[in-house]
């Protein structure tokens, strides 16, 4: 996986990574050039007591010397830029992916670990790129140089050389094949460590309210425990890397000397060459050793390239329709207004019973569609179905005539304005988080969605108006401004069809009233499809759908439903105890 | 994030700083000093036996001349010198084993502490802090940054101990065999050194950037995959993505840059020691010929300074690590030294640990009498948010804060809970002043249910069970069939052990309202604050825990926030707030009576509405 995500990313860095390894040749040669001219100096120049010769040599060397630094810094340069490259393409490749998974898969993965990812698991890769282009040329030429060298003074001593490869090839391959899983489950745990962290940012008033912080310790130091034994083992497999290797290569050095000076005696060999041996044999042991830096930090980065391609293997179930969109009306931005659900089931995969259950009804613009239900009775899926966050399992859902599976996202997308139940802001400003919906609405625009949403005032109040400051999540909000602050965001998007996921629950009855009003010539152009929780706020809805236990149990209006419908009634009849006046 | 504009930029890093993080970071090492030092001994060991077993093996192949030239053989002198050669190697190598591992091990140690305190960290930060901090930012340096320190420091203590040893040992050698030698030798350390501090000047600037936009990236992708959703709503991937792809350029850039600025001391200081090396061979060469010098000598030099010069390089490559690692370091020690939340009596640091509430059913729910007096509160010193508040809840009243959302209703709570501290005025419970109460102490006497329903990865039966830890299944079940969990959690496959807090989880948000309301209940504490418990649960079922509801509040002293006014028409006192007052207090019917602004709130709530449903009941 990982050399085939290497070659794949690099095919496109062709001439750099040509240009690495001409650089990594030349720089290797000049290496070794030099200890060869100072012996020449040494032989021809002070032997035959030749001062010119000495200088010209000692010149030559000064130049090779600086094409050595030229050489290699040039590769340096080099290796950097595409390493680096590599990283960014990966995470510019998971960033998008992710971008088209849908909220189960995302959460099949945890946002945590979606994220550890595309940083740390990226920057493994990364590093291991640029080990690999700084012992790519030099390992393999001293080490095969070594062995060449050897085979030229002596083939049958080179035997032990020969087969101290295997050797070295088997203990590095036992190390690496235990550290792989290692490396795995500590990225998994690194995710882990991550999430509860992430949990004790999000619930810091909950832990600090039930005075649960010694709680939140031992749960993290359980995990940080698991991350350091696991870190643990791994540098101590590591570490035990190069002394092993040491000891085959030393001890077949010693072999040398003895099968050697045997084969002296014998009139077999000749002097030099068992000096010039262990001479190379100590090449082939510095080779080695800086292929094992690489060999170390492949296990992880291996890993780490099946977390990455893990997701971008991932197939995302809700994706464009593969037929282009020819049948649209290329005139048009949107789709109509008109929202249909024909015997529409959705079922979790794997659950027992489904969510939602042959669901059926029609909304047409101009209509103010209500649905209301018990918690967790499959409100908030019926309407996640429409932007296709989720897909139905059977059935159709239409918008204005096309069933949503067959229209691009975007377009689809472009035809809803959503008001999601959860009030997600980002961070940045009031006015940027407004302009989401809709980048190109003037502040003029946006002062009108907030006095529509009962928001022009708070924000007006705030110190920098629309441009104060939003916490990631809106948290410097209170519930209720968070809300108007989506609504507001939703309607300065003209849309078809407009979706309230109980977007009312945090707001007082005086704000949901005057909001209601407000919010009434929006009502006469399009489809608004409201969830909510109580009777006051559907009223006047044009249709009421009543879920229950993932069943439609009636549709109507108000007053039909106040006659026809027992689950309304019990609905009405609660709010009536919890509130009206006795 | 919206904007591409960095954020909270750590102060790029003055040579002084970079001194100072790494004096710090070398007092992590403190608690493991004798195992580093065990880590020198056995590293003295695997250099000296390395360094011996050579010249041991220079003598068994003087056995072999010996044998070529002498005529005689002495197998067996070969084979005991070769023995010796063997066991010394073994003895390097093992040497070299237990030097890895005892490093391996401190570094882990130091890896574990570091994370550790800033977990801990995160329970001694002030609210605010995380108003203004990104969230993605502070887990990039609890992983990213510690994982790389972890790194860094397990190649950097196992290479730089033997690079210094190494180059000791050569210095010696030098020493030993020509003092003058040694001395020319030495001129290239100067020149290496201001090599290295040129070149490192420029390059920490680029590690420290390096590190702040993994940072930077990582808050980016958090936020953008927590809310993907509203992205995709809105088909605003594309802007998501141009700011992803701008940080992720910067980083892929500031990457590039600093391992090519920091990579680059290493081949300089080859050069440098090539250029020594060539000037001793010629000055070396042409003193041979004048006849000052032996080839023996020149040789003998030539040789050992390049043993001096390759730990030299070796360190200079460490560069990049040294440096990467600092501004982890830098990033993370920044996180530790964040202001904290002002310590009080009760919370002592080391403390936190071991420590549990007595929060439990048994614990007697005596007292409860709180008195707000002339508080006045604003965020981050900002414009007050609430205003002069003085009120007294009786022990076991309920007192219910309406008015319109913004008026300060939260910011009360928050207060209470000491989340955040009085700008003036002051709160007190049963007569004591919250202020010089701990704040665990007080928290240990509230039950507290938060609108954004907060659940975290476990069981259902772990998420009730917080709120009382230990606490018998019996009373967990009781519990959760009081607040109406029991009902849904029945139908649920996996019963109490479904997992919850994944994002992708299939509860409704009403649910997750009822398991937190489960909570409160089961913590049982003689002050309980709801906060729009219940605002995100069908009425039908709010119907059926309203009775929990009452109990739950039977006997202590309450606080409501809510929209619906079911439980604010039972409550002993109503507090009318507006922006950031309490402009009426009293109770329903005096506030009716009154006809003030609860009554118009009330009046917008309820005008012709229970007509409506009533009149549905009668089959109108």
């Amino acid at each position: 996986m990982l050399p085939g995500m290497m070659m794949r990313l690099l095919a496109v860095h062709k001439p750099a990574v040509l240009a690495i390894v001409v650089l990594q040749l030349l720089q290797t040669t000049a290496n070794l050039l030099l200890p060869t001219l100072n012996a020449a100096i040494i032989d021809d120049g002070i032997v035959m007591g030749n001062t010119d010769l000495i200088l010209r040599l000692g010149g030559l060397m000064a130049g090779i010397a600086a094409v050595q630094v030229a050489t290699a810094l040039a590769a340096g340069y080099f290796s950097a830029n595409v390493a680096m490259k590599l990283g960014r393409q990966l995470r510019q490749e998971l960033f998008a992916k992710v971008q088209s998974l849908s909220s189960q898969e995302v959460g099949s993965f945890g946002v945590p670990s979606l994220v550890t990812r595309a940083t740390n698991d990226v920057q493994q890769i990364q590093a291991l790129a640029v080990l690999v282009f700084t012992m790519l040329v030099a390992a393999p030429a001293m080490g095969i140089g070594g062995i060449v060298l050897a085979l030229n003074q002596d083939v049958v001593l080179s035997g032990i050389v020969v087969a101290i490869v295997p050797v070295l090839v088997v203990i590095m391959y036992l190390i690496v094949r235990r550290l792989v899983p290692l490396y795995r489950e500590g990225q998994i745990l690194i995710d882990r460590i991550s999430r509860v962290l992430r949990e004790q940012i999000i619930g810091a008033n909950v832990i600090r309210a039930f005075v649960r912080q010694a709680h939140e310790a031992r749960r993290f130091a359980v995990v940080n425990r698991e991350l350091t034994r696991n870190n643990l083992q791994s540098a101590l497999l590591v570490a035990g890397m190069l002394p092993l290797i040491m000891i085959v290569v030393n001890l077949s050095s010693v072999a040398v000397v003895w099968f050697g000076g045997h084969r002296i005696q014998a009139g077999d060999m000749k002097l030099g060459a068992l000096t010039a041996f262990i001479a190379y044999i100590l090449q082939i042991l510095i080779a080695i050793m800086m292929a094992m830096y690489v060999l170390m930090t492949a296990p992880r980065a291996a890993a780490c390239a099946e977390r990455i391609q893990a997701v971008l293997d991932t197939r995302p179930a809700i994706a464009d329709p593969a037929i282009s969109r020819a049948g649209l009306p290329h005139a048009q931005r949107t789709a109509g207004g008109t929202v249909e659900f024909r015997d529409v089931t959705f079922a979790y995969p794997g659950a027992e019973a489904p969510v939602l259950d042959r669901i059926s009804f029609t909304a047409a613009p101009g209509t103010f569609t209500a649905i209301i239900g018990s918690t967790g009775s499959g409100k908030s899926t019926l309407l996640n179905l429409l932007p296709r966050f989720l897909d139905a399992t059977s059935g159709e859902v239409l918008i204005g005539g096309h069933n949503v599976k067959s229209l691009p996202l975007h377009f689809l997308r472009n035809s809803l304005s959503l008001v999601p139940q959860r009030a997600y802001l980002f961070s940045g400003t009031v006015a940027e988080n407004l302009r989401i919906a809709a980048p190109d609405a003037s502040d003029d625009d946006l002062l009108r969605a907030l006095r529509t949403a009962q928001a022009e005032e708070f924000v007006r109040d705030l110190p920098h108006g629309l441009h104060t400051p939003v916490s990631q999540g809106g948290t410097n909000f209170s519930g209720g401004q968070r809300q108007r602050l989506c609504i507001a965001r939703a309607l300065l998007r003209d849309a078809p069809v407009y979706l309230f996921d109980d977007s009312l629950s945090a707001l007082d009855h005086a704000t949901d009233a005057r909001l209601r009003e407000a919010l009434t010539p929006l009502t006469r152009r399009s489809t608004v499809i409201i969830v909510a929780e109580r009777i006051a706020t559907i009223l006047d809805a044009g249709l009421i759908l009543v879920l229950d236990n993932g069943r439609l149990v009636a549709q109507g209006t108000h007053s039909e439903l106040m006659r026809t419908s027992t689950v309304y009634q019990e609905i009405a009849a609660s709010q009536l105890a919890l509130g009206g006046r006795v | 994030m919206i904007a591409a504009e960095p954020t909270t930029t750590t102060a790029v890093a003055a040579p002084g700083a970079a001194w100072a993080t790494s004096r710090r970071l070398l007092g992590l090492l403190g608690p493991v000093r004798w195992r580093m030092l065990g880590a020198v001994a056995a590293t003295c060991a695997f250099v000296a036996l390395n360094v011996s077993a050579p010249k041991l093996l220079g003598d068994a192949t003087d056995v072999v001349v010996e044998g070529v030239f002498g005529g005689t053989f002495n197998e067996r002198k070969l084979a005991t010198l070769l023995l010796l050669v063997a066991v010394m190697y073994i003895g390097a190598s093992l040497f070299s084993w237990v030097q890895g591992a005892v490093t391996a091990t401190a570094v882990q140690h130091v890896s574990y502490r570091l994370r550790a305190s800033v977990e801990d960290k995160l329970h001694r930060l002030p609210s605010a802090h995380f108003d203004e901090q990104r969230r993605g930012d502070v887990l990039s340096r609890a992983t990213n940054d510690v994982d790389n320190i972890s790194q860094a420091l397990n190649q950097l203590l196992n290479q730089l101990i033997l690079s210094v040893l190494m180059l000791l040992g050569a210095l010696a050698m030098m020493l030993w065999l020509s003092p003058l030698l040694a001395v020319i030798a030495l001129v290239t350390v100067p020149f290496s050194t201001v090599v290295t501090v040129l070149v490192a000047r420029k390059s920490q600037a680029h590690f420290t950037e390096q590190w702040r936009t993994t940072g930077e990236l990582n808050a980016h992708l958090e936020e953008y995959i927590t809310g993907h959703e509203v992205l995709k709503a809105f088909g605003r991937q594309g802007m998501a993505t141009e700011v992803f792809t701008t940080s992720n350029d910067r980083l892929s850039r500031t990457s590039a840059r600093a391992q090519y600025v920091s990579g680059a001391v290493q081949p300089l200081l080859v050069f440098v020691s090539n250029l020594n090396y060539i000037a001793v061979a010629v000055v070396g060469a042409l003193q041979v010929t004048a006849g000052a010098m032996t080839i023996g000598g020149v040789q003998a030099f030539i040789q050992f300074s390049r043993l001096f010069s390759q730990p030299i390089g070796q360190i200079g490559g460490m560069l990049t690590v040294m440096q990467s690692c600092l501004a982890s370091a830098e990033r993370v020690f920044a996180l530790l030294d964040a202001a904290e939340i002002p310590r009080d009596g009760t919370e002592q640091a080391g403390e936190l640990a071991g420590r549990e509430p007595a929060g439990a059913e048994g614990a007697a729910v005596t007292g409860g009498r709180v008195v707000f007096d002339a508080v006045t509160f604003g965020y981050n010193s900002g414009p007050p948010v609430v205003r002069e508040l003085s009120f007294t809840a009786e022990p076991g009243q309920t007192v219910a804060i309406v008015g319109h959302t913004g008026a300060g209703k939260t910011t009360m709570v928050n207060l209470l809970m000491r989340f955040y501290e009085l700008d003036s005025g002051r709160i007190t419970v049963d007569g004591v002043d919250i202020a010089g109460r701990g704040r665990d102490e007080l928290r240990s006497m509230i039950g507290m249910v938060l609108q954004d329903a907060w659940v975290f990865t476990g069981s259902i039966r772990e998420n009730i069970e917080y709120g009382r830890p230990g606490a018998s299944d019996t009373d967990i079940l009781s519990a959760a069939e009081a607040t109406h969990v029991d009902h849904f959690v029945r139908a649920l496959p996996d019963g109490y052990g479904t997992l919850l807090g994944n994002d992708g989880d299939s509860l409704s948000q009403g649910q997750r309202q009822l398991i937190t309301i489960a909570r409160a209940q089961l913590a049982g504490r003689s002050i309980l604050v709801l906060d729009e418990a219940t605002s995100s649960v069908d009425t039908r079922t709010e119907v059926q825990i309203r009775q929990a509801m009452q109990r739950l509040r039977q006997g202590r002293t309450s606080f409501v926030i809510a929209h619906r006014l079911s439980t604010v028409r039972d409550a002993d006192l109503i507090l009318v707030m507006d922006h950031g007052r309490i402009v009426e207090h009293g109770n329903h019917q005096q506030l009716l009576a009154a006809n003030g602004h609860y009554s118009r709130l009330y009046d917008a709530q309820f005008s012709g509405r229970a007509d409506a449903l009533r009149a549905g009941e009668s089959g109108q």
